[in-house]
């Protein structure tokens, strides 16, 4: 059966008209040959807004105030140094070859546009690979402990899906200490007064005037005051929207609030259905789990993942012997192992599982056994590698990762979707900008390990601070009117969509909603989808959006910290873009990368694309709430990787 | 198990609080302390009740947004945040005590909320090194030898939660200060803002009215990342020698 609202119809394609032509390794230092310039003595008179203040949105600020614009940032966190950035565990991709393992720059972009099975562009993931050496220097500049060898260099790791060492990292905690670096630069910059901080204050709408982005609406949690704040543009650096499942890796207050307030203000979302799900969390505990955690990737370079050869063999792990394991990723894929990517990984333990072989409550878990590491290298170079991890998952699971191998199961982790951006990661509304995860741009249908704190830095230190100056110079200055009618209107949807929350007093919390449509969203386009599933969330969405409005309950009031309100005003924004990541994931019916869909597939069971009729990025256009969007194609051209099936074999 | 909770009310920063007690049942050991407050607030929504606010974010012990005084001690019995402390920890029938952090640069905001702003202003007056963007040499520069690299680090784990502040009786936040000057003093990176970087946090942390510090140790025992103790010392070194150079 089909809605009214899966009834789209496809516009005029889209095009990125900023990506200079010519050979690809000259693109970037094209693009910022010809790109204008503000005058030094000119930037203070531009005000530029930065939603969020994790690895994208820190170092633009940061990087933005020292040239010298008027930075106003915000974030909902009480400390800009909470975002949740701070949580990535493994590492950082960088081209440096010092390990003199054949790495470069063009091995770099060639594994991620290859592991983003060919749904990136291959201009940006260029670009992101010529900008990674330069991030490590930049980091290292600014005292980011990084792991170092004896002789005081610099030390890397592998992970999925690449056969070269380019992962640095701190510990298990390199999200910490590269926010900690933006953090510590931002601080500089609000110390100096170059950047006004709006701490515990969310965006609530974006100002749209003459069609240029001018400003945001947002809200003081602590008071509940809602203001308006102007500029000559707007960037969002807000992450991803994994938390439309509601159990996710993400941190329980990560939303989509900002983006798809911008998306319902004209900027296109790009390839929604791309979502990937990590292969090794730790499994759900019961009903009252509030959020999934991540064990890194970096674990499966010691870790070995099994499952028992028999469905249903429920002996503890040490009892089966070892020629009644299934070490089934090395079985299935002999030359990476254990390191395959994400996708990959996470679709092959869902297949064991669905076989009976799973291990854990509910057969919903594998083995990630360090027994030969052990043996191998030692306790104590294991802890030293990964220590903190094993304490991490010691103290969830109360059990003990070093003499029983650690249970795993995937969950959602990361959007590739998000805001179209062209190449000066503008969205289609001019003057408003998208970095770091908000955007579509650089991973494809899947995103390589250790790679999105390599893209939230490209995009934060290097590639924004010299796009956003093109846009400033061609737009002189010019102050917003505050009683514009763009703005009254937007300040007006802001206050009555709160003022609606608060007094309808219904039956239902927040969370409830939440964890409906989560488990509609996991079941239905989660890991594997079909044409039949996602018709049946795109009927059931809209009338869990209308129960939500009829019963939800929110008590306290508007004009204090109210948590409660915060959330529902979150969950209504999920409960609307999770139909139109049905909606994608049911129009784009090949299989690729993290979109995998049941019916498209390779004899071997692998997800096979259909370049013909897909290669490109859909760009979707809001027409209004349960209203078909419009689809807009971006046509994706290789000319430097040739698609070809993905082959980890 | 069955608990009764003992929590700290407070509508806002200048309202009056108090104690208040509720009952929670059929609570699962697996349940971290968080998700046992959330099942909390969800049944106080339900009756038409405001939830008890507390901060929390990742909940995976990282981002330093949650923290609360459980029966008397920051984070509660376990060394570790309070996202991360499971029920297991804690027995059927139970009695437990929940507080906000109590100290004088951190205002109550609201029940179990406080304003830690003070932190980001004492990183503020030093807790960085300037390195514009773009202007970094290449990584391999300068060699920094791992003993170095490694007490940056063991520094550098800090995560802001602030239970160093509510466990020590003066209020003192000499350990959070401290392991962000050791963190960045150890690099050779560091070295050319040395001085001014621990005379302006040490400064600032005194402005924003932390307490002085009596080595009482309550913080290192307190500190989920396990900041050593001896960081404070090495701080007053360097406060020192940069003072005399004044």
């Amino acid at each position: 059966m089909s809605t009214p609202y899966q009834s789209y119809r496809t516009g005029d394609p889209l095009a990125d008209t900023k990506a200079p032509e010519g050979p690809i390794a000259e693109r970037w230092k094209r693009r910022r040959f010809e790109a204008k310039l503000v005058n030094p003595a000119n930037r203070r008179k531009h005000t530029v807004i930065v939603v969020g203040t994790g690895l994208a949105g820190g170092s633009a600020g940061a990087t933005l105030a020292e040239a010298g614009y008027h930075v106003v940032q915000f974030c909902y966190q009480d400390s800009p140094r909470r975002a949740h950035s701070v949580a990535a565990q493994g590492g950082i991709n960088a081209a440096k070859n010092y390990r003199n393992d054949g790495d470069s720059v063009h091995r770099l972009f060639y594994d991620t546009v290859k592991g983003g099975d060919f749904r990136s562009r291959e201009s940006n993931v260029h670009r992101l690979a010529e900008i990674s050496t330069e991030i490590i220097d930049q980091c290292v500049a600014q005292g980011v402990p990084f792991a170092r060898e004896y002789g005081g260099l610099l030390d890397t790791r592998s992970f999925g899906g690449v056969q070269v060492s380019r992962t640095f990292y701190a510990r298990g905690q390199t999200g910490q200490q590269l926010l900690l670096g933006a953090y510590q630069a931002l601080s500089r910059q609000i110390a100096a007064g170059n950047v006004e901080m709006h701490p515990r204050t969310e965006m609530l709408d974006l100002i749209v005037i003459d069609g240029r982005a001018r400003g945001i609406v947002a809200r003081d949690l602590l008071t509940g005051r809602i203001d308006t704040y102007f500029a000559d543009a707007v960037v969002l650096a807000t992450g991803g929207y994994g938390n439309v499942f509601y159990l996710s890796t993400n941190a329980k207050n990560s939303n989509a609030t900002a983006v798809w307030r911008a998306h319902r203000r004209g900027a296109y979302f790009a390839n929604p259905c791309f979502t990937q799900i990590h292969p090794t969390c730790i499994p759900r505990s019961g009903d009252h789990q509030s959020k999934l955690t991540l064990m890194s990737e970096s674990l499966r370079n010691d870790g070995r993942i099994w499952v028992p050869k028999a469905a249903g063999d429920d002996r503890a792990p040490q009892d089966i012997p070892e020629d009644e394991r299934d070490y089934y990723l090395e079985r299935i894929y002999p030359s990476f192992g254990n390191l395959v990517p994400r996708d990959i990984a996470s679709r092959a333990a869902k297949n064991v599982c669905d076989e009976g072989r799973g291990v854990g409550p509910g057969g919903q878990g594998v083995y990630l056994d360090f027994a030969d590491a052990i043996a191998r290298m030692g306790r104590a170079a294991v802890e030293e590698k990964y220590g903190n991890l094993f304490e991490m998952y010691a103290r969830i699971t109360a059990e003990d990762p070093y003499t029983r191998p650690m249970r795993i199961y995937p969950a959602i982790h990361y959007t590739m979707g998000g805001l179209w951006v062209d190449y000066d990661l503008m969205t289609t509304v001019p003057g408003l900008f998208a970095i770091g995860e908000a955007n579509f741009s650089d991973h494809g249908a899947n995103r390589l390990g250790a790679s999105a704190l390599m893209q939230g830095l490209a995009d934060g230190y290097f590639v924004l601070p010299a796009t956003l100056g093109d846009y400033l110079a061609r737009h002189p200055h010019e102050d917003v009117d505050p009683d514009h009618p763009a703005v009254h209107d937007a300040v007006f949807a802001v206050t009555d969509r709160l003022y609606a929350l608060l007094s309808n007093n219904g039956d239902r919390t927040p969370d409830s909603f939440h964890r409906e449509l989560g488990e509609l969203m996991w079941d239905e386009c989660g890991m594997s989808r079909t044409e039949e599933g996602l018709r049946k969330a795109l009927e059931r969405i809209p009338e869990l959006r209308a129960e939500f409005w009829q019963r939800i309950r929110v008590p306290g009031s508007g004009e204090a910290l109210n948590q409660s309100l915060e959330k529902a005003n979150r969950v209504a924004d999920h409960l609307e873009l999770a139909e139109l990541m049905c909606l994608d994931a049911l129009h784009r019916s090949e299989s690729c990368g993290g979109h995998f869909r049941e019916e498209s597939r390779t004899a071997d069971g692998e997800a096979a694309r259909k370049d013909e009729e897909f290669c490109y990025a859909a760009a979707w256009e809001f027409t209004g709430v349960g209203e078909a969007p419009v689809l807009h194609k971006e046509a994706l051209h290789f000319e430097y990787v040739h698609p070809t099936q993905r082959s980890y074999t | 198990m069955n608990l009764t909770l003992r929590i700290w009310r407070q509508p806002d920063a200048s309202a009056d609080g108090e104690m208040r007690t509720y009952e929670v049942a059929d609570i699962s050991p697996d349940m971290s302390f968080l998700e046992m407050l959330d099942t909390l607030n969800e049944t106080l929504i339900e009756r038409g009740e405001e939830p008890v606010a507390f901060d929390h974010d990742c909940r995976e012990g990282i981002c330093g947004a949650c923290g609360m005084v459980i029966n008397g001690q920051a984070h509660g019995p376990e060394r570790t945040t309070t996202c991360q402390l499971h029920m297991r920890h804690f027995a059927d029938g139970d009695t437990i005590d929940i507080e906000p952090w109590r100290a004088a640069a951190f205002p109550v905001v609201r029940d179990l909320v406080v304003d830690r702003s003070a932190f980001d202003r004492v990183i503020g007056a030093g807790g960085y090194i300037t390195a514009p963007t773009g202007a970094a040499p290449e990584a391999h520069a300068t060699p920094v030898p791992k003993p170095a690299a490694d007490a940056a680090f063991t520094h550098a784990e800090c995560i802001g939660c602030g239970a160093c502040v509510a466990a020590c009786p003066n209020g003192s936040a000499m350990l959070f200060t401290s392991a962000k000057v050791n963190h960045l003093n150890v690099l050779p990176q560091g070295a050319p803002e040395r001085e001014s970087r621990v005379l302006g946090m040490v400064d600032q942390m005194d402005a924003e009215g932390f307490g002085g510090c009596t080595l009482t140790g309550e913080c290192a025992t307190a500190c989920p990342k396990g900041i050593p103790m001896p960081s404070i010392a090495a701080m007053n070194r360097e406060y020192l020698r940069a003072a005399a150079k004044r």
